[in-house]
């Protein structure tokens, strides 16, 4: 009796189901555990969870987010993601990172290149790609590769489960109690940044 | 009733115990501090680190030390507690059975995750199932509010002077343990006013009354006797297990019982289940309900004491009884949750044909189509005029 991944599991109205794909130490489950409280704060319910494995830095990871407008009874991975964000563009050659997807997914890569540029170069058919330079926005404004928050700020864009706003002020408040302001302050020019800069079809 | 609007956090399952652990603030916390432990302890011990609670802290060399120090803290007349997990709560099983024949009124908390081997680290119920006959009541928590307010009601439950029973709650390892999910907090004062004071009963510490604990109880002392008396109290721990839930929904505005039943008055099949997989099972049910299927829901709260008459009562009515079991009990007839609603069941007549089902082992996911397909037996079953096959029924086994 296993399962055959097919679409025959439609998502529940209200419910936002996200796949993270990233590498240990690009901070997917951080991303996947910051877009659960930015639901909080909308007064949404919330899952975050990664799939647990070996827990070595560079290793392709896999983390999980849902948001819902109703309490979320599902415990189980998500097949069928409507969003799927990717940390490393390195990853697309290596994992399906649309397994499961329907269609009309919304499919976000961190990279440099236009989406015309990433489905020429990686052979990509279907889906709808999004593109956005994570890891240099992060450099140029944390100082840091890590490319989690930048890919909060394009997600927040396309996807508009959050306003822009919110996310801001959430990020100084939560960030705020943890780190510098210095560190806080980049962060949000990570996000704000990746917000205006990231790339449609 | 005297709901609390509390604001809703987001926490992982463990941080959501660890907070429970600090409003309740035993006196005193003996863990092994590293793995198989769960973050559980590690919290905690940031916690006394920071000054945030009063416990004693003791970290021991092993998980079978670490039970042993629990025993002789609770002995010595302190309110004691401890948290474990998989290999961890293998190794301290046979001080496991000293706590429970002592009466201590202990609390553990046990993430739920495989035992070795092959080495797995993952979520499945077979390292508390195989200590379901060690004496300790065990309650099993659903979501991260359940393992929260379970590991509260566990302080009142071991300690309620009709029983004195050591009490284990549990959650499922990394599917609950280290998801983010809802809570819901009592302030401390609530949670402090709820369990009340702790009193020891004949501590080892009162120099004044001296007694001694563990002595020799050979051929002709009352080692058999003991242990009915220890059959009696699990027996009382039934009503006393309600009574503090209901006292607890009075404060909390959330009330549980023994088991959960779900959409099973006019059911004609069910499946009765363990721990996180009763929401996507409870989803499940929803959708076949929509289709009109007549289909229902068990969740498992209390195993030990199992509430037998309950469940008869449950589901006598029911065509079809589907129990997915977590862990599986090797050459048995089915898992030990099949084994427990079966016999619950024997005296009913009429009474449902119940199959076993095995799932999750060792971290394996659990789909809502696997459990559409369980519940597509049940119904294959109800209408066939033939009596099914009772042979394990494995959901989201790899075929390839």
């Amino acid at each position: 009796m296993a399962t055959k991944t097919g679409t025959k599991q439609k998502p529940a109205a209200g419910l936002t189901e996200i796949r993270w794909h990233g590498r240990g130490g690009q901070g997917a489950v951080t991303a996947a555990k910051m877009v659960a409280e930015l639901a909080l704060g909308q007064k949404k319910y919330f899952q975050a969870f990664p799939e647990y494995g070996p827990e070595r830095s560079g290793a392709p990871i896999v983390a999980f987010t849902r948001v819902s407008n109703e309490p979320i009874q599902i415990y189980a991975g998500i097949e069928h993601p409507q969003i799927v964000v990717v940390l490393d563009p390195s990853l697309l050659s290596i994992v399906d990172v649309t397994k499961g997807a329907p269609a009309d997914a919304i499919v976000l890569v961190n990279s440099e290149m236009t989406p015309a540029e990433l489905r020429k170069h990686y052979h990509l058919e279907g889906f709808h790609y999004y593109t956005i330079a994570a890891t240099r926005i992060a450099v140029e404004t944390i100082k840091r590769a890590i490319p989690n928050t930048p890919m909060v700020g394009a997600l927040t864009r396309i996807t508009g489960l959050f306003p822009i706003d919110e996310v801001v002020a959430f990020l100084r408040a939560d960030f705020g109690k943890k780190f510098p302001p210095k560190v806080v302050e980049g962060n949000i020019n990570a996000i704000t940044r990746s917000y205006e800069e990231v790339k449609g079809e | 009733m005297a709901t609390t609007e509390s604001e809703i956090l987001a926490v992982t399952g463990n941080e959501a115990v660890a907070e429970a652990m600090g409003q309740i603030d035993p006196d005193v916390v003996c863990a092994y501090p590293i793995t198989p432990q769960t973050e559980v302890v590690q919290l905690y011990a940031q916690m006394v680190a920071d000054g945030k609670v009063s416990s004693e802290f003791v970290t021991v060399e092993s998980e079978h030390s670490a039970m042993s120090a629990v025993i002789g803290s609770a002995a010595g007349g302190a309110r004691t507690m401890t948290a474990t997990s998989s290999q961890g709560f293998a190794l301290m099983w046979e001080v496991l059975f000293i706590a429970a024949s002592y009466r201590l009124p202990i609390v553990m908390t046990t993430v739920n995750r495989a035992l070795s081997g092959p080495i797995n680290i993952h979520c499945d119920h077979s390292d508390t199932m195989g200590g379901r006959d060690t004496g300790w009541i065990q309650l099993y928590g659903e979501n991260h509010q359940e393992a929260y307010d379970n590991c509260i009601m566990a302080v009142r439950i071991a300690e309620s002077m009709d029983i004195r029973t050591p009490t284990m709650h549990m959650y499922d390892g990394y599917v609950i343990s280290g998801a983010i999910g809802p809570l819901q907090m009592l302030t401390k004062e609530q949670v402090q006013t709820f369990i009340g004071p702790y009193h020891a009963t004949n501590p080892m510490l009162d120099t004044k009354h001296p007694v001694t604990v563990g002595p020799f109880d050979g051929l002709h002392g009352w080692y058999f006797e003991h242990k009915v008396s220890q059959n009696r109290a699990m027996d009382r721990a039934l009503t006393v297990i309600q009574d503090v839930a209901d006292e607890y929904a009075e404060i909390s505005g959330r009330q549980y019982g023994l088991l959960e039943e779900y959409c099973l008055d006019d059911a004609e099949v069910a499946i009765v289940v363990v721990g996180s997989t009763a929401g996507t099972t409870r989803m499940t049910v929803d959708k076949l309900r929509s289709q009109g299927v007549k289909a229902g829901m068990v969740r498992v709260r209390a195993f030990r004491p199992f509430p037998h008459a309950a469940y008869a009562k449950a589901l006598e009515h029911v065509k079809v009884v589907g129990v997915m079991d977590r862990a599986d009990s090797f050459g048995a007839q089915g898992g030990p949750v099949f084994l427990e609603v079966r016999a619950a069941l024997y005296d009913s007549d009429p009474r449902p044909q119940i199959l076993p089902f095995i799932y999750g082992l060792g971290g394996r996911d659990i789909f809502p189509d696997n459990i559409e397909q369980a519940f597509a037996v049940l119904q294959k079953a109800a209408q066939s005029k033939k009596r099914t096959s009772t042979e394990r029924r494995y959901l989201n086994l790899r075929d390839d």
